[in-house]
């Protein structure tokens, strides 16, 4: 059984309202090391056996028309064992 | 990249400039290089660009809109007309309103979440702008088929926008309207109306006086959001198509928009400021320019000051970036400190960019090169203006009249009006306005589904006021002229049918390419047609907003006026619902029906448009108005006849509280018969209970004012029974209320 990872981020340039209150809120705590922060989500999907071509050709149209935005967003399909 | 100076565009007139990817035209170039005596730098062509597009400029319709100003009608009400941020009226006890409306379309179109929420950011911002707290919005939408793949991409994500941002900021959506039709596949409307409420003494405006003051910029960093959003967005049609170095879309953060209104109103309160500007479409562009060219004109602008969230944007980056939620203000400087006090405690980012200068030129530098020079006000106002020409279009020479089914049984009643009352215009619009939080601020008195929204505006007094947004794109597309008068009238009809007294109104104006004469007619007869009514009816404009490029190839949009009326009730306890109360009360139908199913719903149905649109009788929706207005105290319900007619109006009447009605149509005295008495789309009705000891009251007040008052039953039973037809109030909601949920839920 594998798992295909698909990450899924704004494009670097779109507004991030959600790292920016994370990065506002880790000096709060006292965490100093950030100079900023970016939140995406991260899909786990479960695929009997070694996924296909035919499948990962799946996935990618799934991350793009589904679980990602392509309008504003980004996303990378990788696949773990 | 070299920095493009004033001086390296002096030295090197030779360079070839992308104005045509800008959105520029020839003329208008060369027009640029005649102002400023040399060739623009990469950040005036920026500027100008942006600034001379049609969604800044108004280039196409500013001859037309100038009849707004020579026909205004004399209003004491008006204190701030248009021209500013939005217009202001005085609605009495000090209090002042204002209000305004605008489009965010194309941006809906290509993000829908994202360009509808900021949709209403913006407008809220205007509203702020004037020093106003924003107290509700309302967003009339317009969509495709309802059944159209397109619709389904779109709908979801506009309507949670709208709801996202409007419910994020903590202000009740009062109303608005959800309307399909095939010419808004692939060009939604996404239009948004904000009102707000301050005292008389703290309007504001958006001016720069005072050499010396200090230029502002307060509110979100400044990012590559909607970089060429306006001139390429809003004015070019989607067939251009080419990949933007920056994504055009802008992300909007409610929660910083609601820290900048608490911000800035804390600002206002202590007076802190000379002027103001919110920064919107355009950017720094349009706010630098508008606020200095409103001013003595001088002002000097150090870009690299501007706070960034993406050190990689270059200064014509910065000039035109359409990052939400800031503002730009004009402070004395003695003022300052007490400024900054306050932005450090609501967390909001301020930094001086710049002062107020004693010449009459902007001067922008980047790191002390000087790469804007300009004087602001052939930036801000003395754009191209064109008198684009106008073709009455042909297809008004080949409309045909309607030919519809006769309504002569009961089967027939029922059925019909089953199919209309469920079809995706009428049907209840509840999974959309659910989705939207009306309540929040607990002032609200009215929301959606009644004819206009009230809230309350003073909690001692129960001053309040009612808006109502209205089109008929069916009938402006008949006829453009009429078309405009009648969505005014049914707006004032709407606020008088609550019981608020008609007293200033906005406009967003939605239609095709003005390059096209058959469009440009259209634009031109509206704007006639609402410049007219709007001096007789005697209410002021207070401002508006016009959407052009709205269509898909050759195929515009129907001509979509969008026309608020703002109304004002004195005591809002008093307010009238739409609903049908109790059992055992009259029913009157006011005004009179003629067969006018050109332009309806039923005909729609049909897949007919109809050949003509209604000829207004101002005169008798005055004294409607009136009547409504003073026998308001008689009324246990009122509901305004509009869109599906008599049948949607006791749809929407009885189901309101589940109190059925017993109707009995006479049909013969009107043309058209049982199905136009039902069906038609006559102006100037409002169906009405009363309790029968106050009939004769209302009958002298009805004399009195020569309306017309037809009894048609009386309410009561768990069934809308319509002549010889019978149909259960459970049937009816069902057919009423699950389409929406079946198509989108």
């Amino acid at each position: 059984m594998a798992t295909i990872v698909v990450e899924v981020m704004l494009k670097p340039e779109i507004l991030d309202p959600q790292g920016q209150a994370v990065a506002a809120a880790l000096p709060r705590l006292g965490f100093t090391f950030a100079k900023a922060v970016r939140q995406g989500k991260r899909f786990e999907i479960e695929v009997e056996g070694t996924p296909t071509a035919a499948q990962l050709a799946d996935i990618e149209k799934a991350a793009e028309t589904l679980l990602s935005n392509p309008v504003i967003e980004t996303y990378l399909v990788k696949v773990e064992a | 990249m070299a920095l493009d100076t004033v001086a390296n565009a002096a030295a090197h007139p030779e360079v070839v400039q992308p104005w045509r990817e800008l959105g520029l035209k020839e003329d208008e170039y060369a027009r640029i290089n005649e102002i400023l005596g040399r060739r623009p730098t990469a950040s005036e062509l920026a500027m100008y660009s942006v600034m001379w597009s049609e969604h800044c400029s108004y280039k196409s319709s500013k001859v037309h809109l100038k009849q707004f100003g020579e026909k205004a009608p004399h209003s004491d009400a008006l204190l701030v007309g248009i021209g500013e941020n939005a217009g202001v009226v005085d609605i009495g006890q000090g209090y002042a309103v204002t209000f305004k409306i605008e489009s965010h379309n194309h941006p809906s179109f290509v993000e829908p979440y994202q360009g509808a929420a900021t949709g209403v950011g913006g407008i809220v911002r205007d509203i702020l702008t004037m020093g106003a707290r924003p107290i509700a919005v309302m967003d009339p939408l317009r969509f495709g088929p309802a059944d159209a793949p397109d619709t389904h991409r779109v709908l979801p994500g506009i309507v949670a926008g709208v709801g996202g941002y409007g419910n994020c900021l903590g202000l009740p959506n009062i109303g608005g309207e959800v309307v399909f039709d095939a010419t808004y596949a692939g060009n939604p409307l996404v239009n948004a109306l904000c009102v707000g409420v301050m005292r008389h003494e703290d309007i504001k405006l958006a001016t720069a006086h005072g050499t010396g003051n200090l230029v502002v910029l307060f509110g979100a960093k400044t990012g590559g959001d909607g970089i060429g959003g306006v001139s390429v967005l809003a004015s070019e049609t989607f067939a251009s198509g080419k990949a933007a170095k920056r994504p055009s879309v802008q992300v909007g953060d409610p929660f910083a928009e609601k820290v900048l209104i608490e911000c800035s109103l804390e600002i206002f309160a202590e007076d802190l400021v000379v002027g103001i500007q919110d920064l919107g479409g355009a950017g720094l562009s349009c706010a630098t320019s508008e606020l200095a060219s409103a001013g003595s004109g001088g002002m000097s602008i150090q870009l690299e000051k501007v706070p960034l969230r993406d050190p990689s944007l270059s200064p014509e980056e910065i000039l035109m970036s359409e990052s939400q939620e800031r503002m730009c203000a004009i402070i004395e400087p003695a003022k300052l400190a007490r400024f900054m006090q306050i932005c450090k405690k609501w967390d909001v980012t301020a930094t001086v960019i710049g002062e107020v200068t004693e010449g009459t030129r902007l001067e922008i530098t980047f790191n002390g090169e000087l790469i804007v020079d300009v004087p602001p006000r052939t930036v801000a106002h003395d754009g191209p203006v064109y008198n684009r020409p106008i073709a009455k279009p042909a297809y008004l020479d080949s409309l045909t009249p309607t030919s519809l089914p006769a309504v002569d049984s009961a089967d027939a009643i029922k059925s019909e009006l089953l199919k209309l009352i469920s079809s995706p215009n009428i049907a209840d619009k509840s999974w959309v306005t659910d989705q939207y939080d009306r309540y929040v601020q607990g002032n609200s008195v009215l929301a959606q589904p009644e004819d206009s929204g009230m809230v309350r505006i003073d909690e001692k007094t129960n001053l309040g006021v009612a808006i109502s947004t209205d089109a008929n794109a069916r009938w402006s597309y008949l006829d453009p002229y009429n078309g405009a008068k009648l969505a005014l009238l049914e707006s004032c009809r709407n606020i008088a049918t609550t019981g608020a007294k008609p007293l200033a109104v906005t406009n967003c104006l939605n239609f095709g390419s003005p390059e096209d004469p058959g469009v440009m007619w259209q634009f031109a007869e509206t704007v006639r047609g609402l410049a007219d009514i709007c001096l007789e009816m005697g209410l002021p404009v207070t401002g508006g907003n016009v959407s052009f490029y709205n269509q898909t190839g050759s195929v515009a949009i129907l001509p979509t006026p969008v026309i608020g009326v703002l109304g004002v009730i004195q005591d809002v306890t008093t307010r009238t619902k739409m609903g049908i109360p109790a059992a055992g009360l009259q029913i009157f139908q006011l005004g009179n029906t003629a067969d006018n199913f050109s332009g309806s719903e039923w005909a729609h149905l049909y897949g007919q448009m109809g050949d003509h649109a209604p000829t207004p009788d101002i005169a008798a929706e005055v004294r409607l108005i009136n009547l409504l207005l003073e026998a308001q105290p008689l009324f246990e319900s009122a509901h305004d006849l509009s869109d599906g007619g008599l049948a949607a109006a006791l749809t929407e009447a009885t189901l309101r509280n589940g109190v059925g009605a017993t109707i009995s149509l006479p049909g013969e005295y009107i043309p058209g018969g049982v199905a136009a008495a039902l069906f038609s789309e006559t102006p100037g009705r409002v169906l009405i209970t009363v309790d029968p000891k106050n009939h004769e009251a209302l009958a002298t007040l009805a004399t009195k004012y020569e309306v017309p008052m037809h009894e048609l039953g009386i309410t009561g039973g768990d069934s809308l029974v319509i002549n010889e037809a019978v149909i259960p109030l459970t049937e009816l909601r069902t057919a009423h209320t699950e389409t929406l949920p079946r198509l989108f839920g």
